[in-house]
């Protein structure tokens, strides 16, 4: 079985694995990064949602070769210590979770979102195709927004 | 012979003849009573069963011998005190809404509270279900009485320690502060407290006192969930507990005939396989592996319990089953309407998932369980354990909607892990849990009014609905047991269910509900606020198409129908807020809605984008609710805000499609549950003050927004959807069986 050797939140790891493996399954099950959530394994509910050298992913589709030397970032790695980033911190202002499992998700694609955008449109917002089960998603708006805001 | 009389000649001319319509008139009111309160000019209503007792007085009637042993507090030498809670947490916040019980009564700051749900505890017979809207309502005394108490304890412990009369004391802020302004942290004091013997008399504050209750709180847990440390059933290491999948039948309630596992068995990663009741267990070293093992499997099955069936017939079986009315259309001027629901998948993002470690002699097993005490039995009986040894964790869930009312991913894999005598963390893959999971029922609904004079002289639903589930009984043994006897049974205990939930919040006159139910063999559960999404939404529909049909505005019409001056101060708050009848664009229109259950009311006003009436998006969303006593209001909107996303996703365009014994839709992107672009662009949610106990909240705000969309969508385009979600292509290539 290959090995391949990558950075999962700012450190290097080696697993063996099959090429074709998701790389949801080597964080979960073989490196016990457990932020990224399974929730459907074709990409379409994104709770999943991760970064690849800083943009949006969904592991559960993205085979483990293709991150091979590359920088994968979960939710787990988003904060800087104790410093949550700006999207957590909305996060928590907006109260936005509540079942919180697509959270992880949610917050990365936010994330992701004002990495490249500084003027964040509802249209922008709409594009963000996450599922959330709960029903939150005005409170995701509001705290986008407001992440927004403070970036 | 037409009616000749002054009011709107209704569109459906009935023969009415004078006589029979002023008899008729005058003999409506001699079988009413009137309730004190209620408007004159109406003809005022008998209260229906749920207005009496609802399923939440049943469900805290139920757990009353036991209410005294429902909260176990501890309090800490660190001073932190910890409520262990038997009911289960799935997004309902209620874990924040009693820490901040428990830090109101010890005058703790809510930081120092922690809330961890109770193991299956038998003992508690019926008051371990999470269900009905009835946890803060069940609760709502018991913990405070518990909290009480400890701080009856601690004080006691102070006075004894330093020697001062217990009068002299208070606490504040986690300690007991003595006579001269000393505090004393709970801490240190509960060694002392814990060793006390004697009873301690302790009421709970009065309301008036409150200082935490009834302000908005932040839940206790999002800052484990924004930051990926919150741990699901799923996120834990039990030593040995293996990825888990099942290989599942073709069609619901099919069952292996013949495997070949040749293949599969010689795949990397893979542990071990084996037949199970619902299919063929695959344990690997890891999902990805399992899975991939899982679709390598070459499998026969036998045919399951619906295979014939399809929507087609289904709908024509209810249909079929909707009982008659009693009032004929010919005694005066009236109203019929009928109405389809779709199946709907309750669809938690956490699928059906469990842990289980089964040994000779004794098991363990961790899932989201919302009746945890008939899990426990029930797995026990099934791998031929005694209850004492199974012992049941209860995990907070990722979404239930009523889905872990029922424990089959529990039960699954403690008989995989018996059958392969090995843990196993087992997983439903989403394809499953939509398809051979649980889903709420499809109905049709059959709607008469009689009206006449401008008042309504009789109302009358007749709900025709697959038979909705209720076999988890109360949460034990006794009453799941009830619940699946073949006389009375799960259709006696639905009629149960139906009769105290829902109810018409109108004077309607002399008005009836009728639930008929067909039982098919198929996987039906309690989907948030049960029949009342359906039933209380169709009838929100009407009532808007008589107050058209009787030339009076919908929220006129409304203010002048409902019972009691608390609904139309909730109905007048989302009129003034959500600025009913302001001029829209061509192609967008306002709707309401009205609810009333559990002792809690609610209105709802939305604002439609119906200019491609294909194409619709509600754009704002006004709420308004009163819950008696609101815990905490901002968890109270967070449940509002998902029970309003429920109703846009099921009334436009989330549903299922059942085909030869199959849901077609199998992920989100056929399932069509609403994302962002679906969610309104603006919402406000206005809590009424508090009044008296607490009401229910976690169902409330679905049915008067299902209303308040299907009204809209009515006035912005002109067709009243009879069909439900009104958008329902089958717009994907369903997955292969």
């Amino acid at each position: 079985m290959p090995t391949y050797t990558m950075i999962v939140n700012g450190k290097p790891v080696t697993v063996e694995a099959p090429a074709d493996m998701a790389l949801l399954w080597v964080l979960r099950d073989k490196l016990g990064v457990r932020g990224p959530k399974f929730g459907c394994g074709i990409g379409v509910c994104r709770a999943c949602t991760s970064h690849l050298n800083g943009a949006e992913i969904q592991p559960c589709v993205t085979p483990v070769a293709e991150c091979s030397g590359q920088e994968v970032t979960t939710i787990e790695g988003l904060a800087s210590g104790d410093d949550l980033h700006p999207v957590q911190e909305a996060w928590l202002e907006q109260d936005v979770a509540q079942c919180g499992y697509c959270q992880p998700g949610q917050i990365m694609a936010a994330a992701a979102l004002l990495r490249t955008k500084q003027e964040i449109t509802d249209e922008d917002i709409d594009r963000i195709a996450n599922v959330c089960r709960c029903g939150t998603y005005f409170r995701i708006r509001q705290a986008i927004k407001s992440a927004a805001a403070k970036m | 012979m037409t009616c000749d009389n002054e009011v709107p000649v209704p569109e459906v001319r009935a023969p009415v003849r004078r006589r029979q319509f002023l008899t008729f008139l005058v003999a409506a009111p001699v079988l009413t009573v009137a309730v004190p309160g209620t408007a004159e000019a109406v003809i005022p209503t008998l209260p229906q069963p749920a207005e009496v007792l609802d399923l939440g007085d049943v469900l805290i009637l139920a757990g009353t011998p036991t209410a005294g042993a429902l909260a176990v507090l501890s309090v800490g030498e660190d001073g932190v005190v910890t409520l262990e809670l038997p009911r289960a947490e799935v997004g309902q916040g209620i874990t924040t809404a009693c820490a901040m019980l428990v830090a109101e009564e010890l005058d703790l700051p809510l930081g120092k509270v922690r809330v961890t749900l109770a193991d299956a505890r038998p003992e508690l017979l019926m008051n371990q279900l999470t269900g009905g809207s009835n946890t803060m309502r069940s609760v709502y005394g018991p913990v405070r009485q518990a909290a009480a108490a400890a701080r009856a304890r601690l004080l006691a412990a102070a006075a004894r320690k330093h020697g001062v009369a217990v009068e002299r004391l208070s606490t504040k802020d986690g300690a007991v502060i003595l006579p001269d302004g000393r505090p004393i942290v709970y801490g240190l004091l509960t060694s002392a407290a814990a060793q006390l013997t004697g009873t301690f008399a302790a009421q709970p504050k009065p309301a008036e006192e409150h200082r935490l209750v009834g302000t908005p709180q932040s839940r206790i847990d999002a800052r484990a969930m924004v930051t990926g440390q919150f741990k699901y059933t799923l996120d834990q290491d039990v030593p040995g507990a293996m990825p888990t999948v099942v290989r599942r039948p073709p069609t619901i309630n099919g069952s292996v005939r013949s495997v070949d596992s040749a293949a599969a068995k010689a795949m990397p990663g893979v542990l071990a396989i084996g037949v199970v009741p619902t299919g063929v267990a695959v344990v690997a070293e890891t999902f990805g592996q399992a899975m991939a093992a899982r679709d390598a499997l070459k499998v026969t099955w036998n045919a399951g319990t619906i295979d014939a069936l399809s929507d087609k017939e289904i709908r024509a079986k209810l249909q079929a089953a909707a009982l008659p009315f009693v009032v004929p259309p010919l005694l005066t001027q009236h109203l019929d309407m009928d109405f389809d629901f779709a199946f709907v998948s309750h669809a938690p993002m956490e699928t059906n998932s469990a842990i289980a470690d089964v040994r000779d002699d004794r098991a363990e097993i961790w899932a989201g369980l919302k009746s945890p005490i008939v899990a426990q039995q029930t797995i026990a009986a099934a791998i031929g354990l005694p209850e004492s040894a199974v012992k049941v964790h209860v995990m907070q869930g990722g979404g239930s909607f009523g889905r872990r009312l029922f424990f089959d991913a529990a039960l699954e894999a403690a008989q995989i892990s018996k059958a392969l005598r090995r843990p196993v963390k087992l997983m439903w893959d989403r394809k499953d849990d939509m398809r051979h999971g649980r889903a709420r029922a499809a109905s049709h609904h059959k709607l008469r009014a009689t009206f006449g004079l401008g008042n309504v002289l009789t109302f009358e639903h007749r709900v025709a609905s697959v038979e909705t589930d209720f076999r988890h009984g109360l949460g034990e043994i006794l009453t799941a047991t009830a619940a699946k006897l073949p006389v009375g049974g799960n259709l006696s205990f639905a009629q149960t269910v139906f009769l105290t939930t829902c109810k018409v919040p109108y004077n309607f006159g002399v008005v009836t509900s009728l639930l008929n139910e067909v039982p098919l063999r198929m996987h039906t559960g309690s989907w948030r606020s049960v029949y009342s999404a359906n039933t209380r939404g169709a009838e929100e529909i009407l009532v808007d198409q008589l107050a058209k049909k009787m030339g009076k505005d919908p929220v006129e019409f409304r203010r002048e129908f409902l019972k009691t001056a608390r609904q139309r101060a909730v109905l007048n708050k989302v009129v003034a807020e959500g600025e009913w009848g302001k001029a829209m664009p061509k192609g967008f229109a306002q709707g309401i809605g009205f609810h009333d259950e559990y002792k809690s009311c609610t209105a709802c006003l939305v604002e439609i984008d119906a200019r491609d009436p294909k194409n619709p998006r509600v754009v704002r969303a006004t709420i308004a609710v009163d819950v008696g006593r609101p815990i905490n209001p901002r968890g109270l909107e967070a449940q509002m805000l998902g029970g309003l996303t429920d109703a846009i996703s099921t009334t436009l365009r989330a549903g299922l499609h059942i085909d030869r014994g199959l849901p077609l839709e199998g992920s989100y992107s056929q399932f069509h549950y609403a994302r962002q672009k679906d969610a309104p662009l603006d919402v406000k949610i206005h809590v009424m003050p508090a009044t008296g106990e607490p009401g229910g909240a976690g169902e409330l705000g679905v049915p008067a927004a299902v209303g308040a969309i299907a009204n809209a969508y009515a006035r912005a385009t002109g067709i009243v959807p009879r069909s439900f979600p009104i958008i329902f292509p089958v717009d994907f290539e369903p997955f292969p069986r």
